[in-house]
């Protein structure tokens, strides 16, 4: 149980003409993010049900003529993707233990595996040979990856963000890092919704 | 939290007068951001409003005044207006003034998180606002958009120009549902987590369960929203072919998917409005509200059938025999659980002492519209009616009886009901009756005859119509001015008592939910001390309390 406002609390609060809160109660942040993240994952749900539908209701798939996806080179970019959630958890066990620098050495991994994947996105989308106006096929292809790499984007700032702040004092310490565990989820989440995404473009 | 109780705030009145300029600063008080809401959403009802009337001025003759793009534009945004600016933002304002006070919390569980997604809704609104001004006009193709008729290109002289009025719907849409999203988290984490001692879940207040449902539907339900017109906005601008039939695309996808947000966003509209019903229904009977759990459930029960339920919206678009039935049969099973509510209020208000005060009449103005338009509801969701009145009047008919008759008339008894607790003043309760009284009017003379006009053939969304449906036509306009003109009465009696009214004491209508607890308008930090709750919030006229002295049963001294 957190304690309760102190006078520093109240007259901060006051200064900025209402109190935050935050010390009153119990950290909740990481349970909003979750309902956002949830929420985002309704997103994916239903740009991956829009997809099964084209899909159930197309004559042949993928459409007579499309070039044949490579898998390969995905197939590896998927692994350093899924390895990365793993490198990341590894991050968060070293900061619990309070070893800081074995925090940023697999936080800074965890960054670089993920720009990889983003590279090999990126490598893909320019030596494919259908576009985005090629039908319900390019049109889905280029709209279901490119929203997902823009959330490994996105993914990718937060960490850089994390990296740069766990360099000043105390920002973030093995019992309070909001910050580092909630962009550590949004990597999980990420990496699942790929596995997903892996699995309807290229398996299926 | 046994430890905060006894915690004293310092009190720290908000300032008298002279802080009026918080309300237009990005503040994170959970009551100045519900008032935000508030007046904000009301501006743009009376601008929503306003548009109403340009369509019922130009639905008086059988001819067109109007240039037809523009009569288009028109009640498209009409209607985006009513229902992403006023009704869902309206009742999140409600939310955020009630929600920590009534679960004696002292701010929601994000404040500023809570003010960004006000502070989203102005923006979002003019943006929406702003596409009457570019060179395609406004979006025309109805609240709904469905292409191809939203993704052609629009002519503008002799030239075809790609709809950018559409690409602004689109962006303001996603740009609401965003901060709607926002809201309904940190509602559904408020709940969840902060409320005071002994305020168990089945304690709450049953607009806190309306509130928490709502958000549910709201967290689930928008991004699929989003999902779809994104996909709308690439078919518009980058020439995919999503929902292009000649491309190989399909339009009715964009349906399902629209559907699926939108019909149970018809639940986030009126949820909460049900849950304002229940805290106005017990108060002015003086009776414990009858069936309290069962309320409760009813709500997460709407909830999940609201899911299973949208194609019945496209019983015309080719959707197979199976599907329709399948449809047909979760439509009608939503009738029980809503059912239930109805029954309940009507056992609230049996035999209870009624005092007939301006938010009693609405909340009873509700009960009994939401009746009318929940039964012309399960007349359209069986197909075979449905497919005779699709695209008809009737619906018009049906969903202003359950938005406009169900979601305002609930808005306006919450105004009414709580107005003292915001503001520190009492509305006058004479011009309060001649508001209800000219709204009952008004909207039963708008749109009863609607459902006729709908039954005997006449589509919606057109400015032209057959010469035989004039006369029903010119009985609807006038209905809609006198409801225009009901609003005057509410406006000055706001404005005017907000300056100079009476002032209220902590608890003009001795109720005992929380927010009856602490002084109007309520000190900063909410409560003194954190209320200890030791009973259920409705216990009218029970233990040893004559119904003229009940008194909350919170205790909210400090504890020895």
């Amino acid at each position: 149980m957190q304690s309760p406002i102190s006078s520093n609390d109240a007259a901060m609060s006051q200064a900025i003409g209402h109190g935050d809160g935050h010390g009153e109660h119990p950290d909740l942040r990481m349970l909003g993010f979750t309902l956002f993240l949830i929420s985002e994952g309704m997103l994916f749900v239903g740009l991956f049900v829009a997809y099964l539908t084209y899909r159930a209701a197309a004559p042949a798939w993928p459409p007579a003529g499309t070039p044949e996806l490579e898998k390969i080179l995905p197939a590896i970019f998927t692994v350093i993707l899924v390895a990365s959630s793993g490198v990341i958890m590894l991050a968060e066990r070293a900061l619990k233990h309070g070893d800081m620098g074995q925090f940023r050495l697999f936080w800074l991994l965890t960054t670089a595996m993920g720009t990889i994947f983003v590279a090999g996105q990126a490598y893909e989308w320019m030596h494919l040979e259908f576009g985005l106006k090629d039908g319900l096929f390019g049109g889905t292809f280029y709209v279901l990856t490119g929203f997902h790499g823009m959330h490994v984007v996105i993914g990718l700032l937060l960490q850089a963000v994390v990296f740069f702040r766990s360099f000043k004092t105390n920002h973030y310490t093995p019992a309070s890092h909001f910050g580092v565990g909630a962009s550590s989820l949004y990597w999980h989440f990420v990496d699942v919704v790929w596995i997903f995404l892996f699995a309807l473009l290229y398996i299926i | 939290m046994v430890e905060t109780t006894q915690q004293r705030v310092e009190q720290r009145q908000p300032e008298p007068l002279g802080d009026w300029r918080r309300y237009f600063s990005f503040c994170v008080d959970h009551k100045v951001i519900g008032i935000q809401y508030l007046v904000t959403t009301f501006f743009f009802y009376l601008l929503g409003g306003a548009l109403a009337m340009v369509i019922r001025a130009e639905l008086m003759t059988p001819g067109a005044e109007l240039e037809r793009s523009l009569y288009n534009g028109v009640f498209t945004i009409h209607a985006t207006i009513m229902i992403f600016l006023w009704i869902i933002p309206t009742l999140a304002g409600f939310g955020n003034f009630l929600v920590p006070l009534m679960i004696g919390a002292r701010d929601m569980a994000f404040p500023r998180l809570n003010a960004l997604s006000f502070w989203m809704i102005p923006p979002g609104g003019l943006l929406l606002l702003s596409s009457f001004f570019v060179q395609s006009g406004a979006a025309g193709a109805g609240w709904t958009s469905y292409p191809p008729l939203s993704t052609q290109q629009v002519q503008v002289g002799d030239l075809l120009v790609t709809n950018f009025g559409q690409v602004i719907w689109i962006a303001s849409v996603v740009f609401l549902g965003t901060s709607s999203i926002l809201a309904a988290l940190n509602f559904i984490v408020t709940i969840v987590a902060m409320r005071t001692e002994g305020m168990e879940l089945f304690r709450m207040p049953l607009f806190c369960w309306a509130t928490l449902t709502a958000s549910c539907i709201t967290l689930l339900g928008t991004p699929v929203l989003a999902g779809a017109v994104i996909l709308l906005a690439f078919d518009l601008l980058l020439g995919t072919v999503f929902f292009n039939p000649t491309g190989g695309g399909d339009p009715v996808v964009y349906q399902h998917m629209f559907w699926f947000y939108s019909h149970p966003a018809v639940y986030i509209m009126v949820l909460p409005a049900m849950g304002i019903i229940s805290e106005v229904l017990p108060v002015f009977s003086r009776k414990p509200i009858f069936g309290y759990k069962a309320i409760a459930i009813s709500s997460m029960g709407i909830a999940v059938l609201g899911f299973l339920v949208w194609a019945h919206h496209m019983f015309t678009s080719g959707t197979p025999d199976w599907l329709r039935m399948f449809f047909m049969v979760t439509s009608f099973l939503i009738a029980v659980p809503t059912g239930i509510k109805v029954f309940s209020w009507l056992g609230t208000i049996w035999g209870g002492k009624l005092e007939l005060s301006s938010a009693m009449l609405f909340a009873m103005g509700f009960v009994s519209m939401f009746v009318v338009g929940g039964l012309s509801g399960i007349m359209l969701a069986s197909v075979p009616v449905d497919i005779h009145v699709h695209d008809t009047y009737f619906v018009v008919a049906h969903l202003h009886y359950v938005l406009f008759g169900g979601s305002v008339f609930a808005i306006y008894a919450g105004l009414y009901y709580w107005f003292p607790k915001m503001t520190g003043r009492l509305l006058n309760e004479t011009w309060g009756k001649i508001h209800f009284a000219l709204t009952f009017i008004g909207f039963n003379l708008c749109f009863l005859p609607m459902h006729q006009l709908g039954l005997q053939g006449m589509p919606r969304r057109v400015a032209e119509y057959a010469e035989q449906f004039q006369s029903l036509n010119v009985l609807v306009s006038i209905g809609g001015f006198l409801l225009g003109i009901s609003t005057l009465p509410f406006l000055f009696n706001a404005i005017y008592s907000w300056l100079w009214g009476p002032k209220a004491p902590a608890n003009p209508w001795r109720a005992l939910t929380l927010e009856w607890t602490t002084a109007s308008p309520p000190p900063v930090e909410n409560f003194e001390y954190l209320p200890v709750v030791t009973a259920g919030p409705y216990e009218y006229g029970t233990v040893g309390s004559s119904p003229e002295g009940d008194t909350p049963t919170a205790i909210s001294q400090p504890k020895s």
